[in-house]
């Protein structure tokens, strides 16, 4: 292993950090819930009565965060190596997988792990060492 | 209120993940690349968010209402079971794949670029798939 400096942003990150801890904090205190994004966004797929608006409301939130950025400020560039074929089975096993887990990066990750919940901590250790796994298949044995 | 707060959330969350890094999905690659050239940069957003985590979710526990009012829907499942594992690393699996957790997927979506429109509607047909597949409980009001 060797350390990319050239691409390690650790204010941006630690603070990116920061913004998504207290959204989910400010979350759980003002709607009592957590802020997982696939328990959010699955729970809209099959709606109940009550239950949409803050939904849509919260994923709402995320779709316009763009173009408020932009107001201020250029995006940052982003690369996705992936191809389309690719991408729509990675689609597949990500919303799939995660409303079987029953999170994701957020619920689990952010939220779970904040909470010391060990179903949480599982799955983070799951989802982890699967992504590391399949960048180690795709970059290192396939050559991708 | 209830949806404007949540509608403030994801903002919040959303700017968050673009500020991180979250939603360039070479840099989470390059974050789950650990035999290659590593960029620890995502190890500082997961940081940063359980920090401010610890701290607010533990006075998120100690209370019986929100302080809108309303009730408090934190998770209380305990048991660590299959489907658990099963799933994150299914996600596991996807998120390495493509570069993309629902979160960064669906800000993405609100920046227009193509692959993050396919790879979102992947997901949402993933999850819709498990939400309506024979047997599998309604999604949780409070999942993780």
């Amino acid at each position: 292993m060797s350390i990319a400096w050239n691409h390690f942003t650790p204010w941006a990150s630690l603070i990116g950090g920061l913004l998504i801890g207290a959204s989910a904090v400010m979350f759980a205190l003002l709607n009592g819930r957590i802020a997982g994004i696939s328990g959010i966004a699955g729970g809209l797929l099959r709606p109940r009565r009550g239950d949409i608006g803050w939904r849509a409301a919260f994923l709402l939130g995320l779709i316009v965060a763009p173009f408020a950025w932009r107001t201020f400020a250029q995006l940052p560039a982003v690369r996705i190596d992936a191809g389309y074929a690719a991408l729509v089975a990675a689609g597949l096993l990500v919303g799939a997988g995660t409303r079987l887990g029953g999170g994701c990066t957020s619920g689990h990750g952010v939220c779970g792990l904040s909470r010391l919940s060990p179903r949480s901590l599982v799955a983070t250790l799951s989802f982890m060492a699967a992504g590391f796994v399949t960048v180690f298949v795709l970059r290192h044995l396939l050559g991708a | 209120m209830q949806s404007w707060m949540s509608f403030a959330a994801g903002l919040l969350f959303g700017t968050g993940l673009i500020l991180s890094g979250m939603t360039d999905p070479g840099k989470v690659q390059g974050f789950l690349d650990l035999a290659g050239r590593w960029d620890p940069s995502l190890a500082l957003v997961m940081g940063g968010a359980i920090a401010i985590g610890l701290a607010g979710f533990r006075v998120a526990h100690l209370r019986v209402r929100t302080l809108l009012g309303g009730a408090m829907h934190l998770p209380t499942a305990r048991d660590l079971d299959r489907r658990l594992v099963i799933g994150s690393l299914a996600f596991g699996v996807g998120w390495g794949l493509g570069g993309f957790c629902p979160g960064p997927a669906l800000v993405s979506l609100g920046t227009g670029e193509p692959k993050a429109i396919v790879f979102t509607i992947a997901m949402l047909a993933g999850m819709g798939f498990h939400e309506w597949w024979p047997g599998t409980p309604r999604a949780d009001a409070a999942p993780a």
